[in-house]
Order: structure tokens, then C-alpha cells, then sequence
């Protein structure tokens, strides 16, 4: 961390957890394993368990996961690094992420990206000066009919601007409450990490908050229904009429 | 002249209550005729549930068509080893956004289908591999769960029948590859989520060895439905080979992006007429019937049936029914260059073709779409793309070239464009979602 080289080789062994924090994880950590016939199913769900922790994967998290599953560190080590939601530096209380994969990126997702760079003085995988802010772009996360889509702690924004990223991310590193599009008000990582590893949320009307299905979700129901006109198919702007392809709807 | 609005043809069915308040709890599953296709299913014989599921003629939803009755037959009976039922719920596809508004608003037709399918199986643990960059769907599928616990549609002695079911919700962490079935396994049995060499066949050899069907969530979710309302009422929508309903998922530069549930063999122009058409004063320029691992289509393909068959004779795949809708804002190689990142990305590393082929893949695209490439460079992206499609051990592989090839068909002159021009030719700014409207009314 200093101006010494670092050879990328880690003291042996790790650190382990204080006595009190082990006997915990450990309590956590067999109600997890209970859940599987085979024990190292119970990696993936340990390994966000123990992100909700120290906030990312730790040299501690590996020596601990190895031992509860009877486990190399270097398997451990393995499986770690090759998904993307574990991470392997401390990070912000609210992981921001912005979706650039095409669809999303066509769609404005490239310019919040760009803009959000800018406003937070900050790149890709990088964390805000005051510890809350961590911005990455992320892959298709499964709303692209509410596109352009940002995730924050892995909850949904829909139809994002750059304006509304941008007043978002101020609202987190003010403090001020935030709600997602769809979803709960958000909880901080650590408090996500343990949902992903299994445990409900236990927050008083956390699965009901956000409410039911997205409007785009609705929309072919709505039309079926009569509840919605359907639209009218306008001609493109600088193309002759009888071309357009999604006009022919009296042929 | 015409006759019936087009949305006419769209038939809800998982989505038929997706409206209502609190759609997600057992209460008002219940208050739809949930559950009633379980009590059907427990008082038939395992092996008439199969047959009546392969009767229907239902085919996997996830991407592949492949019939699922047959997937539950192939489990081999009376081996004396457990048997798995894994939901695939780790929807990762580019435009594929079916199941998890699925999961979010209706997740009880799931767990239904999951004891039709367990009792069928003679599966008495299942899991939901669920994406885990998805928490409001994991909340309310824990919820769900607990719910169906509660009530004695899961645990011990299901209502009475002697059938006994545990059911594991397993947040993934991250990994599009896992999506492939049998790297879904070895990610489930918390390993790197890289595929398996084939045979053996997850039927055979699946999870923890043991015999396994590996199902998409929607096809599971669709048979409750199939058991309550009857494979005839099933086989009524759609074609003789590609029966039933399903979820289309109509998203980009259309008026009205969103899910629309109906008869397969629908088309995107049905689709589009009800859906208000492309974004007005614009057309569309291409699209990808499932995803971006389907080779895209154009404007020439608005007719194309989407099922099957109709959409496998013009040349690409059903896929997930992602239509992703470009319109002619869009630059082309700008849209591919972003897919090939996200496979060289997602690649998992296990086999040579798809590692290092995807790798150069993207290097030639940036380079193109730079404007620094070269006329041979089209050859060279063609020549590599074709040596991973086919040749790599799994789908994904075949996924990154499609893109690659359908591109390069139907919009050369594009690419040709970026060489001669030394650069993109395109504006980004105009294919945004604001781009037709003014920054203060985005603002308001």
C-alpha cells in the first residue's frame, strides 16, 4: 500500500477473525451449508456471505471459507476470482452500475456512464474519495425494456438519464434516502451481501416495497385488456410515406 | 382491408395478473387458480405427468426449443440415486428480460411448476439458480418460498400426497457462462462455472453425478397452466411444432418497449403494430429475435413466424424472444463491437477457440469501428469468428460469431464505410432514449 514494491505475494498465513466475529460466520456459515446435499455448493452463498463482512474478499474470507469447507485456499482463491460480484478491493457502500452492454449503451447507457465518470471525478472500479460511491459499467442485467438501466447495490433504476444518475449518486453521498425504480429502499452493500447469501431481508416491508411489475412489464397486458389505446404507428421523419416498415398497419 | 386489432392476438397468461396489487403473494396466486394444477398433478402417476407435459408439446423457453417432456423422460427410474431438478434463473442473454419480471411479479407459478415437475422426476430436492444482480427478485422469491413452505406446497408430505420436496434458492454471483446448463452445475456445486464435456448428459450425470433436468424458468412456470387449463387449450395457440404461449420481450428504439405474452408464431410486425411501431420519425434498421447470440435480422424479416421453425428457416434462432429493436440512428458496428467485448469478457477460459478467438475479435472490431481498420480486416473478422463458431466447447462460442457473420450479411458496406471514412460515421447522441426530446424535458 505504501511506496514499497509489492510482488503480488501475500504474507502467510492470513489473519484470522476475531474470536467473536468466527463463532458468528461460523453460526451463519453451517445454516448455509445445511441448505446443500454437497458442502462446497455452499461456496458461492459463503463467499457473499462473507463480503457482507469486510465489504470485499479478503485474504481472511479465503483462509475461512477454506476451513469451514474443508477446502484449499487455493480452490477458494479459484472460484473467488472468477465472478465479477466478488470483489477483490474495498469498495463503496453503494456499488453503482451502469449498464453498457448494447442495447443499454445505444440507449444513453454510454453517456450516464460518461457523465457520471465526470461527475464523480472518478473511473471504472474506482471509489469516491469519501468511501461511498464505487462506479463500474456492468453487463445486461435483464431490463432492457426499462433501458437505459443503472443498478445500485444490485436494485433496479429504469429509464435513467444522465441527470437522474447524476442527482441519484448526489442523493447517496449526501446521506439522503433513495428508492429504486423497482425494489426496496436501498440497504448498504455488506446488508446486500447477506441477502445474496440466503438470508431474507429482514427489513419490515422490504419484499413489498417498489410495489408489482414495472410499467413496461405491463405493457402488452394493459393493451390486451383495452386499457391502454394501441399507438398509432407514425411514418419516419425524411422517408416517403407507403416505405416505412412498421407503418403498414391498414395493407 | 383488416379486421382484428393486433392486439387481439396477445393471449396473457403468466403475466395475466401481473396488475394486480401485490400479484406475487400466495393469496393472490391462489385467488387465480394457483396451486389447482398441483392438486391435479399429485393425483396422477409421475409418468402420465411427463407424458401430458410431452403431449402439450412444450419446448424449453431459455433458448435451445428442446421439448421438455422429453428432458424429464430422459431420467433414468428406479436407479436408486437422487434425482435434481435445477431451474436455470440466471437470465444473462443481452436483451433477454422475460424471467425476471416473471420471477418479480408472479414467482408462485414457478414454485408450482417446480413440484409438478419434482413429482414427475421423482426429484425430492430442487434449486433456483437465480442470477444474483437481481436482489428485489431474490427477496421476493425467499418470500415466496417461506409462503409455500407455510402453506404445505413444499416440505414434508406435500398436501397429504406422501411426496416430499426440499427447494434451494442459490443467488449466482455473477458469470453470463453460468447460463449454460452444465456450467450452471459445476457452478452450483460451487465450482468456476465452466461447461462440462457432453456426454454425459446432465440426465445421466448432472448434479453431484446424479441424474438432473436442468429447466428454464419460464418453461417450468408455463406448466401449471398446461396441467390446469388442459395441452388442448395449450396446443390451440401456436403451431403443431411450436405450441403454447409465451413472453416476448420488445425492447430499444420502440414506442412501447415491455413484455408481451402470447401465441408463438406471432411476428414483430403484430408486434410493432401494437406496440405503436418504432420511436416516431424513425424505422427500424435491425434486430435480434433472441438475444444477441441470435444472428440479427432486418427490416426484410418483419414476417418471419416467431417460433421454432420460422424463425430457424430465416436463418437465426428463437432464442429468449428478446427483440432488441434498432433503428437506423444505430451504427452497426458500434452495436457488435459491444456484444464481442461483452463475449470476450464473459468468455470463461477453458477452451482455445472461444478464449483467444473472441479475444481477437475484439481487437479487430475497436480497431474498425475506430476507424483504423482495414479492408482485409472484414476478412480476417470473418475467418476468425469462424473458427469459433462450432468449434468451441460450448454455445457460447457460436453466440459471439453470430453477430459477427449476420453483420457482416447484411451490413458489409457499414463496416466498408468505417475503413473508407477513416472513422464512425454515426452520432450516438441521436440513438439515445432523449434524443428527440429536449435535455429540460427529460429534466421536468
Amino acid at each position: 500500500m505504501s511506496g514499497e514494491v509489492s510482488l503480488g505475494i501475500p504474507e502467510m498465513p492470513a489473519p484470522d477473525y476475531p474470536a467473536d466475529v468466527r463463532a458468528r460466520l461460523e453460526n451463519d456459515a453451517r445454516e448455509v451449508i445445511a441448505r446443500y446435499p454437497g458442502s462446497r455448493s455452499a461456496l458461492l452463498p459463503l463467499l457473499h456471505l462473507v463480503q457482507s463482512e469486510e465489504g470485499y474478499v479478503t485474504r481472511t474470507v479465503i483462509r475461512f471459507c477454506a476451513e469451514v469447507l474443508d477446502l484449499t485456499t487455493a480452490e477458494v482463491t479459484a472460484v473467488a476470482t472468477f465472478y465479477t460480484m466478488y470483489r477483490r478491493k474495498p469498495s463503496g457502500e453503494y456499488q453503482v452500475g451502469v449498464c453498457t452492454n448494447t442495447l443499454c449503451a445505444v440507449m444513453g447507457g454510454d453517456a450516464i456512464f460518461e457523465e457520471l465518470q465526470q461527475h464523480l471525478g472518478i473511473g471504472n472500479d474506482e471509489t469516491t474519495a469519501d468511501g461511498k460511491v464505487t462506479l463500474e459499467h456492468i453487463e445486461c442485467n435483464a431490463a432492457c425494456d426499462f433501458a437505459p438501466v443503472v443498478m445500485v447495490n444490485w436494485e433496479f433504476f429504469d429509464n435513467q438519464t444522465p441527470e437522474s444518475a447524476k442527482a441519484m449518486v448526489d442523493d447517496l453521498i449526501a446521506g439522503r434516502e433513495v428508492r429504486p425504480t423497482r425494489g426496496a429502499p436501498l440497504c448498504g452493500y455488506r446488508q446486500t451481501a447477506r441477502i445474496l447469501a440466503g438470508f431474507p431481508d429482514e427489513r419490515e416491508g422490504a419484499v413489498e416495497a417498489g410495489g408489482g411489475a414495472g410499467p413496461a412489464s405491463l405493457a402488452g397486458l394493459k393493451l390486451h385488456r383495452g386499457e391502454v389505446a394501441a399507438a398509432r404507428v407514425v411514418p419516419p421523419r425524411a422517408e416517403p410515406a407507403g416505405t416505412d416498415v412498421t407503418e403498414e398497419d391498414g395493407e | 382491408m383488416t379486421v382484428e386489432p393486433a392486439e387481439k392476438l396477445l393471449a396473457p397468461v403468466l403475466s395475466a395478473f401481473w396488475d394486480d396489487p401485490r400479484s406475487w403473494t400466495l393469496d393472490t396466486y391462489r385467488r387465480h387458480e394457483g396451486y389447482q394444477a398441483l392438486t391435479k398433478a399429485l393425483a396422477m402417476a409421475p409418468d402420465d405427468v411427463i407424458a401430458y407435459v410431452k403431449d402439450s408439446g412444450l419446448r424449453g423457453r431459455g433458448g435451445a426449443g428442446f421439448p421438455t417432456g422429453m428432458k424429464w423422460q430422459f431420467i433414468p427410474q428406479g436407479d436408486g440415486k437422487p434425482h435434481y431438478l435445477v431451474v436455470n434463473a440466471d437470465e444473462s442473454e443481452p436483451g433477454t428480460c422475460k424471467d425476471i419480471p416473471l420471477l418479480f411479479a408472479n414467482p408462485h407459478s414457478l414454485i408450482e411448476g417446480i413440484v409438478i415437475a419434482c413429482w414427475a422426476i421423482r426429484s425430492n430436492h430442487a434449486f433456483i439458480y437465480l442470477r444474483g444482480e437481481t436482489v428485489p427478485v431474490l427477496r421476493r422469491l425467499h418470500e415466496a418460498v417461506r409462503e409455500a413452505y407455510a402453506a404445505g406446497y413444499l416440505g414434508k408430505n406435500i398436501k397429504g400426497s406422501g411426496f416430499d420436496l426440499e427447494l434451494t434458492v442459490h443467488a449466482g454471483a455473477g458469470a453470463y457462462i453460468c447460463g449454460e446448463e452444465t456450467a450452471l452445475l459445476d457452478s452450483l456445486e460451487g465450482r468456476r462455472g465452466q461447461p462440462r464435456l457432453r456426454p454425459p448428459f446432465p440426465a445421466v450425470e448432472g448434479l453431484y453425478a446424479c441424474p438432473t433436468v436442468v429447466n428454464n424458468v419460464e418453461s417450468i412456470a408455463s406448466v401449471p397452466a398446461i396441467i390446469h387449463r388442459g395441452k388442448e387449450w395449450f396446443r390451440s395457440m401456436g403451431s403443431e411444432k411450436s405450441p403454447g404461449f409465451t413472453l416476448y420481450s420488445l425492447s430499444g428504439h420502440v414506442a412501447r418497449p415491455g413484455q408481451y405474452e402470447g401465441p408463438l408464431g406471432i411476428t414483430l410486425r403484430q408486434l410493432l403494430e401494437m406496440g405503436g411501431g418504432m420511436r416516431p420519425g424513425h424505422r427500424l434498421k435491425f434486430w435480434t429475435p433472441g438475444g444477441s447470440s441470435t444472428p440479427m435480422f432486418t427490416d426484410e424479416h418483419l414476417d418471419v413466424p416467431l417460433d421454432y421453425e420460422g424463425v430457424g428457416a430465416a436463418g437465426s434462432m428463437l432464442g429468449t424472444k428478446a427483440l432488441q429493436c434498432f433503428d437506423e440512428t444505430t451504427c452497426v458496428v458500434r452495436a457488435v463491437t459491444r456484444w464481442t467485448e461483452f463475449y470476450a469478457h464473459e468468455s470463461c477460459g477453458k477452451c482455445t477457440p472461444c478464449r483467444e478467438g473472441t479475444y481477437w475479435l475484439v481487437q479487430l472490431m475497436r480497431d474498425i469501428e475506430a476507424g483504423k481498420g482495414h479492408h482485409e480486416d472484414l476478412d480476417k473478422l470473418y475467418d476468425i469468428a469462424d473458427n469459433v463458431n462450432g468449434k468451441s466447447f460450448c454455445a457460447l462460442g457460436d453466440g459471439a460469431a453470430a453477430p459477427i457473420f449476420s453483420s457482416l450479411k447484411y451490413f458489409r458496406a457499414e463496416y466498408e464505410e468505417h475503413i473508407d471514412g477513416r472513422g464512425c460515421p454515426f452520432d450516438p447522441a441521436r440513438s439515445t432514449a432523449w434524443a428527440d426530446k429536449s435535455r429540460t424535458e427529460v429534466n421536468a
